[in-house]
């Protein structure tokens, strides 16, 4: 019989143990957010292909056509935006949904002990889902513009983490804050719509001049974004590593900051909220 | 068998709550700006070290629950009881690890399951099928196990038909029904309950108490907080008293009973004022008055008593039923006595305004014992704006009425002179034929 002791500002010894004891309610949690977002919508799973898609169409005009950015190598400037639209979107939702997650789930939180790091985290599957769509897409345009990626594509998955765990980590520090102060709900959309700019998804980051190009860096989103044209165009774009290491570098420091903070106020949630 | 499954130890729960310092009557805008400016300073600084931050000028400690100390032994079921506010939930919240204690540690042998709330989790637009699922992985049952039990639930909720309709569109009944359905199909080494068995008709209340019972009596450990003493009485053997925030006593359930009920006879002395809930009805003050009209809590059995509800109501409320019941030391409900049904041509719509309503109780009628009373504003069946229960008690004494020989003695609650009639039978007639 395993003992659980209750104990003022004890630290749990098996914080990641527990968690993985409730892996279910993390997958049950993710497959209702799923499941709900698209009840009660009239074209459903189609929003998910519209929005990245006008987007898409809007860049490639304005970055492209209007102010004739070059794109990288040869290769189409559409492919070039979309290949970062992917990331872009996987990075904003992620950050907005697990903002904003611990405040809508208000009744779980005050009534049932689970960690609570599960419903950011569940957060993250939605998105995901969001992403596979999207990328679907985005193989629709490659074979349109004929573009071939080589077998760096394999490292796509790495990168993908990446993404993920670049908005884990100020994800879960503003929803901790949320949960006390509800004005950090306005900082997200904030971020994102700044975000869409400061990062190379309409341009690429190949004409930031080079010696601002490692500063640049440290946006993480710069990083994630690369790594992405990197696997995807078939070697058109060339991935800067010093930029790679100092990204990486910041989404590890963010993730560390969002997870102690979370830990460190998760106990008080349910007085808070 | 001293098997101990839950030992909490000194456990005691601090809010702190911030204050704004009333002491200013001047004020002009450069202090407002300087104290503005100093607050937001002191924020930044909080929230940078990760300390907590402190709205207002001046904190105050608040001990929700202090110094409790007590043992469970597998298999109890143990009951809580104390008036609002007094730290039972708490209490829960702690056992059940929602939130942590600000001192002392409790050891918890077991898994727990709380059930604080009937149906959490339930999303409306789910359908009955899959807010099962979802409702049951909340509450800590593994897939597989609510696979095995899903007929047997759904049987128990009596919604085969509906399993693939939305929930939003069930209505209440088959709601709580089917909410209450997967809880009582946990099975947890300790199961922490709270009040949610104030929800549902009779025969659903019924229906969860029997529940209860089974989940009592199979030897899984129960702690059980509820207004309800007779379900306390019914459930649980032994009962734990909280009053402001600590432990009275943890003994039998008839004690602790007893000792709750004169708790709150003593400490009213017939009159109570109540501060506002925050809801658009709600009660100032009760009283108790003799047939003399003085506030009191002793009343002579053979006299009147007359006990009045002061209450505000803010905005017109359609149907509005300001309600009381009384119950015995026992904690079993005498009678239940609503505005409606006494006033003639009740109105259907309350206008907002300050209310004094009063109920005369004839002399000779409640038996001596100490009584408590249960008020409540509210829309039958749709939403209650004020419920205090057992918020005044009062005594009945015997000051030599015609039942003086039978004082001490368990008479009932109600005294009666139904009329006997008696006749002698013959001799033979009540021979029987063998």
């Amino acid at each position: 019989m395993n003992t659980i002791i209750i104990e003022a500002g004890r630290t749990e010894k098996n914080y990641w143990a527990d968690l993985w004891h409730y892996r279910e309610l993390f997958l049950v949690l993710a497959w209702r957010d799923v499941s709900v977002r698209y009840k009660q919508t009239l074209i459903g799973i189609l929003w998910a292909f519209l929005r990245p898609l006008l987007t898409m169409i809007v860049f490639t005009v304005i970055f492209g056509r209007i102010a004739r950015l070059p794109s990288d190598g040869n290769t189409p400037y559409a492919v070039m935006v979309f290949a970062a639209m992917l990331p872009w979107s996987l990075f904003s939702n992620s950050l907005t949904d697990s903002a904003n997650s611990l405040i809508s789930n208000t009744n779980l939180i005050s009534k049932v002990y689970f960690p609570r790091l599960i419903i950011p985290a569940a957060t993250l599957i939605t998105t995901f889902i969001d992403f596979v769509i999207s990328f679907v897409i985005l193989i629709a345009i490659m074979i349109y513009y004929h573009v071939v990626p080589d077998c760096r594509i394999l490292l796509l998955p790495f990168f993908l983490i990446m993404a993920l765990l670049a908005s884990l980590g100020p994800g879960l520090w503003i929803t901790a804050l949320n949960v006390k102060y509800r004005d950090f709900r306005h900082v997200i959309p904030f971020v994102v719509q700044f975000g869409i700019y400061v990062s190379p998804v309409g341009f690429s980051s190949n004409i930031v001049p080079e010696q601002w190009r490692l500063l640049y860096s440290l946006n993480p989103l710069v990083g994630v974004i690369d790594g992405f044209r990197w696997c995807l165009l078939g070697g058109e774009s060339p991935l800067y590593l010093p930029g790679l290491l100092l990204s990486l570098t910041v989404i590890t420091l963010f993730l560390w900051l969002g997870i102690s903070r979370f830990r460190r106020t998760e106990k008080t949630f349910a007085d808070l909220i | 068998m001293s098997d101990i499954v839950i030992r909490a130890e000194r456990l005691g729960k601090k809010y702190i709550i911030g204050r704004h310092a009333q002491n200013d009557s001047y004020l002009a805008l450069r202090d407002v700006l300087m104290k503005n400016a100093k607050s937001v300073w002191s924020k930044t600084r909080d929230l940078l070290r990760g300390n907590p931050v402190i709205q207002g000028d001046a904190m105050e400690e608040v001990w929700a629950l202090k110094d409790v100390s007590f043992e469970i032994q597998r298999g109890e079921a143990v009951g809580i009881i104390g008036r609002n506010g007094a730290g039972k939930s708490t209490l829960l919240k702690i056992l059940s690890r929602i939130t942590e204690p600000s001192a002392g540690r409790v050891a918890i042998d077991g898994r727990v399951v709380s059930l604080l709330e009937v149906g959490t989790g339930f999303h409306p637009e789910l359908s009955g099928r899959e807010n099962i699922y979802l409702n049951g992985t909340i509450l800590g049952m593994t897939r597989k196990e609510i696979k095995r039990k899903f007929d047997e639930i759904v049987a128990f909720a009596e919604v085969e038909k509906y399993l693939d309709t939305p929930v939003k569109r069930y209505s209440s009944g088959m709601y709580v029904r089917l909410a209450f359905a997967v809880a009582a199909h946990l099975e947890p080494e300790i199961l922490v309950v709270d009040e949610v068995l104030a929800v549902g008709d009779l025969s659903f209340q019924k229906k969860c108490l029997g529940k209860m019972e089974d989940v009592a009596r199979g030897g899984r450990t129960v702690l059980f907080v509820s207004h309800n003493m007779g379900a306390i009485q019914m459930l649980c053997r032994k009962t734990m008293l909280l009053k402001n925030g600590s432990l009275v006593m943890i003994r039998d359930s008839g004690d602790a009973i007893a000792q709750y009920l004169s708790d709150s006879r003593k400490d009213r002395e017939g009159q109570i004022r109540l501060a506002p809930t925050g809801s658009d009805a709600f009660f100032t003050g009760i009283s108790i008055r003799n047939s003399s009209g003085e506030i009191c809590s002793e009343i002579d059995v053979s006299r009147s008593l007359t006990i009045s509800f002061e209450y505000k109501i803010l905005r017109p409320i359609r149907g509005l039923e300001v309600s009381f019941s009384l119950f015995n030391q026992c904690g079993s409900k005498i009678f239940y006595c609503p505005q409606s049904t006494s006033i003639h041509h009740y109105k259907n719509e309350y206008p907002p305004g300050e209310y004094v309503g009063s109920v005369e109780i004839p002399g000779n009628f409640l038996a001596p014992g100490s009584y408590t009373i249960t008020a409540g504003i509210h829309q039958p069946n749709i939403q209650l704006f004020d419920g205090r229960q057992h918020v005044i008690g009062f005594q009945i004494v015997e000051c030599g009425s015609q039942h003086y020989a039978f004082d001490g003695q368990d008479i009932g609650s109600v005294l009666v002179d139904f009329p006997w009639r008696i006749r002698c039978l013959p001799d033979g007639e009540n021979v029987s034929v063998n």
